[in-house]
């Protein structure tokens, strides 16, 4: 048997990535040079946490609970404001540009003229992507309901970030709908360039010893294993309903993970919990991880794999 | 499981002005340096050193200076709280280390907590140890009786900014003077203010004197997730790759003794 060399290599929308994983947004990518030390551990894109329009403190602690199949985490958004954080995101995609890292800049609002405000000023960076947070399940107090949830509103704010940007977008949706498919055609018609699937799933630990909520924000986003099959199955009804690229996110941990939801049809996968599991260097785990199953089952590239849980 | 385990205060004893070590019932297999993460149900979690270890009792010490550490501050024996932990990499003493030489520990405020801990485990393992303690004043000063039951007084060197107590001056002041005097030094151990860390690793450094710091910043989550504590410009997270870290590292983190990140992340000049 001949030895054939493996392209794991993908092409987001235009995007060069050395390997299909990505950190995801929200955890560990709070500054310019934490992108950077995940870049180092072989993440093949960046996406640092979201920005919005004004400093945010974010939820006081506890941040982060686990349970027996994954996390809960109500981190709330904390940013320093697009303003101030400029000059972090700067640094990230200069110093992951050297490394042949992109970087993915992540933006929210609270309101759709919000999202314009921050798109406008995160534009002077001249970002090749953006991912527009639709769905962080934690702000709900400060925000109101997620625009994920309703398609109207989803597409609303797709648009206004299209007015305002010459960077291709993802949207970030949220697996709580009762037909993720129609939210991700409407974001798609209004312009999405790609879609991230998904976000965090609404949830709550009690401690039985004190009978109080965990999380200081009560309720908090399910992440870890739990996640995975929720959206390996919101991948799978995407890759049927749209044509744009769909990045996957949820429970991603190893290698396997990683193609399960690259047969549902994913171009990319992100990883956020998976690093308490593995490690920071779970990027270089799961990559390698992927080359290895590939070279066992016979596969050179991806374009063999993606999708293919949807032939007969 | 990344889950507060609740745990019963025993006691609390007075340090200094302002500052308290609660022992809780709390059985735990740490290493000096290392941290826990404790919980006030409904009001916040911060990081504390863990300050004294025992078989069944763990002791931190607390200053009232938030509103999370002042509610700790107070608290009753019998009251319940939250622990987590332990995280992160503790201080790594020199092992085969030379004949006649002394680790020394340089401690600021109630900076000295893991010190003291370190200091017992040095000890223990027949070294010979001495202690540097600085506070800005006389009653900022903690364990004092405790250092000098375990390595006797002459072992005790206390420094305070206004002359209180001790050396009038800053614990750099009496590490120089140890050098300068010749003590054969194996490796030096800091914790306290940032200024004086990074103070405490240049003068070391330029003496071709090992060591280790133990730095503090802002921590949410305490096992690496979220991020808060990556430090510039290196990036690496403080609660998981830290809290201790070389001398050497500790020169490259250009943040140390010059800023911080807020709980949003903002940047604020210490």
């Amino acid at each position: 048997m001949v030895d054939l060399p493996i392209d794991i290599s993908v092409d987001l929308c235009g995007l060069k990535m050395k390997n299909p994983t990505m950190l995801a947004s929200g955890l560990v990518g709070i500054s310019g040079a934490a992108c950077v030390f995940a870049a180092q551990h072989g993440a093949g894109a960046i996406v640092p946490k979201s920005i919005g329009p004004r400093e945010r403190e974010g939820h006081k602690n506890p941040i982060l609970v686990e349970f027996q199949g994954g996390f809960l985490n109500a981190v709330g958004l904390p940013n320093a404001g697009v303003d101030q954080s400029l000059i972090e995101l700067e640094f990230a995609m200069k110093h992951c540009a050297d490394k042949g890292v992109p970087v993915i800049l992540s933006l929210f609002g609270g309101t759709k003229e919000e999202f314009g405000e921050v798109v406008n000023k995160l534009s002077t960076l001249n970002p090749a992507m953006l991912e527009v947070n639709l769905s962080c399940p934690n702000t709900a107090s400060d925000f109101g309901r997620a625009f994920a949830l309703d398609a109207q509103h989803a597409a609303d704010v797709i648009r206004i970030v299209n007015q305002n940007t010459m960077a291709k977008v993802s949207a970030k949706l949220a697996p709580n709908v009762p037909d993720i498919k129609e939210i991700a055609r409407a974001v798609v018609e209004a312009g999405a360039d790609a879609i991230t699937a998904t976000n965090t799933m609404p949830g709550m630990v009690i401690d039985v010893a004190t009978g109080k909520p965990v999380l200081q924000n009560k309720e908090g986003g399910i992440s870890g294993y739990a996640m995975k099959p929720i959206a390996v199955r919101c991948i799978y009804d995407l890759y049927k309903t749209v044509k744009v690229p769909i990045i996957g996110s949820g429970g991603v941990t190893t290698g396997n993970d990683a193609i399960e939801m690259i047969m549902a049809g994913a171009t990319a996968v992100q990883i956020g919990t998976g690093i308490y599991y593995r490690g920071i260097e779970v990027f270089k785990k799961v990559t390698e991880e992927m080359i290895a199953f590939m070279k066992k089952e016979g596969y050179a590239s991806l374009h063999e794999i993606r999708g293919l849980a949807h032939r007969e | 499981m990344e889950k507060p385990i609740i745990a019963t205060i025993e006691k609390s004893v007075d340090e200094a002005e302002e500052i308290r070590t609660i022992f809780i019932q709390h059985t735990i297999q740490a290493k000096p340096g290392q941290f826990v993460m404790v919980w006030v149900p409904r009001l916040n979690e911060k990081p504390f050193a863990i300050s004294y270890l025992e078989k069944d009792v763990l002791g931190i010490t607390v200053a009232a200076v938030g509103e999370c550490s002042r509610c700790l501050y107070e608290m009753k024996p019998g009251e319940k709280i939250g622990i987590r932990g332990p995280y992160g990499e503790p201080y790594h003493l020199q092992e085969n280390q030379e004949k006649g030489c002394t680790m020394i520990m340089v401690g600021g405020g109630y900076g000295s907590a893991s010190l003291t801990l370190l200091a017992e485990e040095a000890l223990a393992k027949g070294m010979h140890v001495k202690f540097i303690l600085g506070a800005r004043e006389k009653k900022r000063l903690v364990y004092v009786e405790r250092i000098k039951k375990l390595i006797g007084e002459e072992n005790l060197l206390i420094t305070t900014d206004d002359g209180s107590a001790g050396r009038k001056g800053f614990v750099t002041d009496a590490l120089r003077t140890l050098i300068e005097q010749g003590e054969k030094i194996g490796k030096v151990y800091t914790c306290g203010p940032d200024k004086m860390m990074k103070a405490v690793a240049e003068l070391c450094t330029a003496h071709n004197i090992q060591g280790e710091i133990s730095m503090e910043r802002w921590m949410k989550c305490g096992f690496g997730l979220c991020g808060h504590c990556c430090v510039d410009p290196l990036g690496f997270r403080v609660c998981v790759e830290g809290p201790v870290v070389s001398f050497e590292t500790a020169l490259q983190v250009k943040e140390l003794g010059t800023y911080h990140r807020m709980q949003s992340s903002r940047k604020e000049k210490l």
